[in-house]
């Protein structure tokens, strides 16, 4: 039954990272199409991608680890000196391209610039070259007396990461999305205030397709926070904005897609009122589900899903954390209230899952309409271990396994997290390590 | 001196005001709300407001979204303090040389004003030791304001340091505040009339006029970065 796999959860598979250096901490995680890979990205401008050991008869109890198959700089810190900024090299976004040849192919990003990556393996070397002496100097021509055809001979699998596109110099703010397009020619890059289309073969021009900058800066009210391109219609897009909204355009009707095809917006339920109500409504992340018809979209609170025919309210609301609303001003406070946490659909669109504070994360069943709290913390997952389901006592008498609302770990926020295109493999960023939990179904 | 119990206990109830911003700011019309003294529990959210839009402003290139986020929030608790007046444009240094665009309006004699006659009450609180003498009979309140405390004093009056001082609660803290402070009139731009406290300043007819070498001024001393000095002139 659907509903079992919730009490065989999961068996915890953890890449440790003892450092404590901010550069560690890991800003994004992303699974390739095929789940065979997973690359994730840190503050500290580095890549790192895992595979999937093949399955071996041999080894049935090693099945699926991940392990490190390659690891690169994809940004370095820059000084912009006409603005006199540092840009920081940390990794925003890590989308991959659909494998077409031997090769993979990801984006990375920073605040400023995109990248295409390269990632090829070389299994073989040639040998036999005479026309350099042993130490690779090229050697006099009136000494070579034959010629010798190189022979291509296995060597040690090596994994090359190459940039092969620089995207530069096309946003003036924050990049905080990148997204592929279903035409697997364009992509898209977004930052606070603009939106542009890229083709990939062109690096020095982009098309801006959104652009919400006021004339007067003084009326600023609104940012862009999350853009998505629709998983099968490239000329629908997606983009979230800082006061709960969606937008969801279409580049046939213009070439500036500032006029909306669709606005999704709930409206405000005046009981719940504060101050703070425009900040917990900022749309953080906004996905399509795998089949194209729904929209998730987390702000601080809730997960909505949303269908793409109904602009006026979301068809489903899930609570990830509502015991904070009582805790807004505090949260506001130390800023907590500003974090920006994302959200990802299994490969079914069944389930969903987004994090929270003190490592824990949240899965919920879109059918039974069931919920899950679980731990991303060394101390409660050995290796191979079962996760046990939390739960946070929000008043009255705390039970035993129970942690309280005041116990929790702010500084422990979940904010990253990737689900496995067909099965049920998740990878959870906690900080500065990284989890991976497959379901045990025997 | 201060007894750790009664800090402690300023510490509690202070921690507390801020959580019961959400429970009673239900609208207008809702019973507490009338019952409740707002100017406290808004006014410490106003100024770490202020704090956070300043701070934000600082970086060398702001997160947009925060301080999106942090105005439009400012510009709530505004509108709280003085529900029925026009929302004035909320403020920000000029420009540094590193923030791409001039994001704000750089000057905003309301939120200057409110700025001032708070610091300025504040600054009577007998045994504030942070607050220098008010330079309040100096000239318009827009240089007065570097006499007194930044307005991370204000924040600290409000906590446990200041515990013993206000046996006779935090209502004491506004006792001679004239609530003319909340009239209507302060929010307007170039009004005439305002009054910043119980020993009025000169009027604020200047206010307006506030240039952006003055705000300048005024923001470095809250951050604390700037010392308390004389105020600037008008070539600076």
């Amino acid at each position: 039954a659907k509903s079992s796999h919730w009490k065989k959860l999961l068996n915890s598979f953890l890449i440790p990272n003892l450092s404590k250096r901010k550069a560690d901490i890991i800003s994004t995680v992303e699974f390739n199409h095929t789940g065979e890979l997973l690359a994730t990205g840190d503050k500290g401008g580095r890549v790192v991608i895992f595979q999937r050991e093949q399955e071996s008869k041999n080894q049935v109890h090693r099945r699926g680890e991940y392990n490190v198959y390659s690891t690169f700089q994809s940004h370095e810190p820059e000084f912009d000196y006409l603005k006199s900024l540092e840009i920081e090299e940390k990794i925003n976004k890590i989308r991959w391209l659909p494998q077409q040849n031997a090769a993979y192919f990801l984006l990375s990003t920073n605040d400023k610039t995109v990248k295409l990556w390269k990632v090829s393996e070389r299994d073989k070397r040639p040998e036999g070259y005479n026309l350099k002496d042993e130490e690779g100097r090229l050697r006099d021509p009136a000494t070579i007396t034959t010629l010798r055809v190189p022979v291509l001979r296995p060597m040690d699998l090596m994994v090359e990461a190459t940039p092969r596109r620089v995207f530069a110099n096309a946003h003036t703010y924050h990049i905080n999305s990148i997204s592929v397009n279903s035409d697997y020619e364009t992509y898209m890059s977004a930052d606070d205030l603009r939106i542009n289309l890229w083709n990939f073969e062109i690096t020095n021009q982009s098309f801006n397709i959104v652009d919400i900058k006021p004339a007067n800066m003084e009326e600023l009210t609104e940012v862009i926070t999350a853009a998505e391109f629709h998983p099968h219609h490239c000329n629908t897009f997606v983009y979230s904005s800082s006061k709960g909204t969606i937008r969801l355009c279409d580049m046939r009707a213009s070439a500036l897609c500032d006029r909306h095809t669709k606005f999704f917006e709930e409206p405000e339920d005046p009981s719940n009122r504060s101050f703070f109500s425009e900040i917990i409504s900022s749309i953080s992340d906004v996905k399509f589900s795998h089949s194209g018809r729904y929209i998730m979209t987390r702000d601080y609170l809730t997960v909505k899903v949303w269908d793409l025919n109904m602009e006026n309210r979301p068809i489903e609301t899930y609570q990830v954390h509502d015991y904070l609303r009582s805790k807004l001003c505090s949260l506001y406070e130390n800023d907590c209230i500003f974090d920006k946490f994302e959200c990802v659909w299994n490969g079914s669109d069944s389930v969903i899952m987004t994090g929270s504070y003190n490592n824990f994360f949240r899965m919920f069943d879109r059918n039974t309409k069931r919920d899950v709290t679980l731990e991303a913390s060394r101390e409660n997952s050995k290796p191979r271990a079962i996760l046990k389901p939390r739960k946070v006592c929000v008043g009255g008498k705390r039970r035993k396994d129970e942690i309280s609302v005041d116990s929790l770990d702010f500084s422990k926020k979940i904010l990253h997290t990737a689900w496995h295109p067909s099965e049920n493999i998740i990878a959870v960023a906690a900080t500065n390590n990284l989890y991976i939990f497959q379901d045990k179904v025997n | 001196m201060l007894s750790k119990g009664l800090k402690r206990k300023r510490e509690e109830e202070e921690e507390k005001e801020p959580l019961a911003v959400d429970a009673w700011w239900l609208d207008p019309g809702h019973a507490s709300v009338a019952q409740a003294p707002p100017a406290v529990a808004s006014s410490s959210l106003f100024d770490l407001s202020v704090l956070k839009l300043h701070h934000s402003l600082q970086q060398s290139e702001p997160n947009l979204r925060h301080l999106v986020l942090v105005v439009n929030t400012l510009r709530r608790i505004q509108a709280s303090m003085a529900p029925a007046a026009a929302l004035p444009p909320v403020p920000s240094p000029p420009a540094a040389p590193s923030v791409a665009d001039n994001l704000l309006a750089s000057s905003d004699a309301a939120l200057s004003a409110s700025m001032a006659s708070l610091l300025e009450d504040l600054s009577h609180i007998e045994g504030l030791s942070q607050a220098p003498q008010p330079l309040a009979d100096e000239g318009p309140p827009g240089r007065s304001i570097g006499g007194a405390a930044p307005s991370l004093g204000a924040l600290d009056l409000l906590g446990p340091a200041t515990g013993c001082l206000l046996d006779d609660g935090l209502e004491g803290l506004f006792e001679d505040i004239d609530t003319s402070m909340y009239d209507n009139e302060l929010w307007a731009p170039a009004s005439e009339g305002l009054k910043p406290g119980p020993e009025d300043g000169p009027g604020k007819e200047e206010a307006p006029e506030l240039d952006e070498a003055e705000l300048d001024y005024l923001m470095d001393v809250l951050v604390g970065t700037q010392a308390l000095e004389r105020p600037p002139g008008p070539g600076r």
